[in-house]
């Protein structure tokens, strides 16, 4: 017991290593507000040539969703960070970070807009389109906003899934939370930092989890 | 050298395809193996848990809600850190592999507690009242009348959550599991050359496409009809 508590719970491990990890938190907190944004525009990209009429845009829009749900987000991001270079391109790993989650996450985003738009009906489109919007202004105004409520509980367990993806970023040594912890237990030969990491990952995310929880509760009320 | 044939030489040179491609293919069956494994234990588990929470006994029900809370919001990767290089120092030590297989496992039975749950609460009291009065027990209706119900709800929305977890194997490289990402990246550190790791990618990619494809089949397929 005193071992584990040596171990796992150090509170005085835990108190220096604080403002290392208060870092760390603030550096995943900067990543997230540079993929989240990028993923969603992405995203509603790929969802909008998936609706589209031209058969050329909805099969590349497929083909591309596939495949990047397909690789796992690691290995897309090592192919970046460590493949590339060997051809000359020499990502930083904030660039490389930045695109590999940009691929993973518009797949996974476009996927959800697209269920989204599905769900409006076709009604909706035609009502819109006759009293004279454009195709356009339609999707604008009439059709997205539906849409992004009616998968709004999937947008945002989604989006957790992206904030918990970032710990990745760390095997490229991107100085995250993950990181930071992961130096600070070879630092000191204990493994309190990561469990401190892991708590503050809790605690950001619990609330989101909660509301997601709710939400879909909702939802399937329906 | 043109342009083409640097690109060839860099990603896809043939010696290199031909001298990786065991490692690659060892680590394809390391990758199949903790993911078939972990789909079978994680919603095992999932399901177990959703059920023993249908009994609403208090302590019990807030366990489960806080053992699914905390693998929704903890990164798989900070617990696989944690328990890899933690559980040593306190005596316990796992090889690398059955902490990947227990960690993902516990995030997809969180995960699928969560699925089938909804479906369970979502089967309307009537069905319950029903069954109970024809003589069924308690555990007799759950499984025979609200678990088939709630399993089939429950399969589009668990496609896609089994998968994204299943990806998640390539995590095992961090901690040195021979899985593909780790065959991969240890062929290139011997040669210098991205090959390994295209192929590496390929891999995955050859690996998870049909598995993609037939998530979006099964979620057409089992979509509850809506009224």
């Amino acid at each position: 017991m005193e071992a584990i508590v040596q171990q796992f719970f150090n509170l005085e491990i835990m108190q220096r290593v604080w403002p290392l990890l208060l870092r760390g938190l603030g550096t995943t907190a900067y990543l997230c507000m540079l993929v989240i944004p990028l993923g969603l525009a992405g995203g509603l990209a790929v969802a909008l040539a998936s609706v589209s009429k031209r058969r050329a845009l909805v099969w590349g829009a497929v083909v591309l969703v596939d495949l990047f749900r397909a690789a796992p987000p690691l290995v897309l991001l090592i192919l970046l960070y460590s493949g590339l270079p060997f051809a000359g391109i020499n990502l930083s790993p904030t660039v490389a970070v930045s695109l590999a989650f940009f691929l993973n996450t518009s797949s996974y985003y476009g996927e959800i807009y697209r269920a989204g738009i599905d769900s409006v009906g076709r009604g909706q489109w035609e009502a819109a389109r006759s009293t004279g919007l454009g195709a356009a202004a339609t999707i604008v105004y009439v059709v997205l906003p539906q849409a992004v409520r009616n998968v709004l509980p999937d947008l945002i367990s989604n989006t957790i899934e992206v904030v918990k993806l970032t710990s990745i970023a760390s095997v490229v040594s991107f100085p995250e939370l993950l990181y930071s912890a992961d130096m600070a237990r070879s630092l000191t030969f204990n493994s309190s930092p990561v469990v401190l990491a892991a708590v503050i990952y809790i605690l950001v995310l619990w609330p989101l989890v909660r509301l997601v929880s709710r939400l879909e509760r909702r939802v399937a009320a329906h | 050298m043109s342009a083409w044939e640097r690109f060839v030489e860099t990603f896809f040179k043939p010696a290199m395809l031909a001298q990786y491609w065991p490692d690659i293919l060892k680590g394809v069956l390391v990758t199949v193996q903790i993911a078939a494994a972990v789909v079978l234990t994680g919603l095992t588990l999932g399901l177990l848990l959703a059920s023993l929470r249908a009994y609403r006994i208090l302590p019990i029900n807030w366990l489960i809600v806080v053992f699914v809370d905390v693998f929704r919001a903890l990164p798989p990767l900070v617990a696989i850190l944690l328990i890899y290089f933690g559980l040593p120092s306190v005596g316990i030590s796992l090889p690398s592999f059955v902490v990947l297989w227990l960690v993902l496992s516990l995030v997809l039975a969180a995960f699928a507690e969560e699925i089938f749950w909804a479906g369970i609460t979502s089967t309307p009291k009537g069905q319950w009242e029903a069954a109970r009065s024809t003589g069924l027990t308690f555990s007799a209706t759950l499984t025979h009348v609200v678990l088939p119900q709630a399993i089939r709800l429950g399969v589009p929305p668990l496609t896609n959550r089994t998968i994204a977890i299943t990806k998640n194997t390539a995590l095992g490289t961090v901690i040195g599991v021979g899985e593909i990402l780790n065959q991969a990246t240890t062929a290139q550190s011997f040669t210098g050359n991205a090959t390994p790791l295209m192929m590496g990618a390929i891999a995955y990619v050859a690996l998870f496409v049909p598995v993609v494809a037939l998530g979006r089949w099964i979620e057409t397929r089992f979509a509850w009809r809506r009224v």
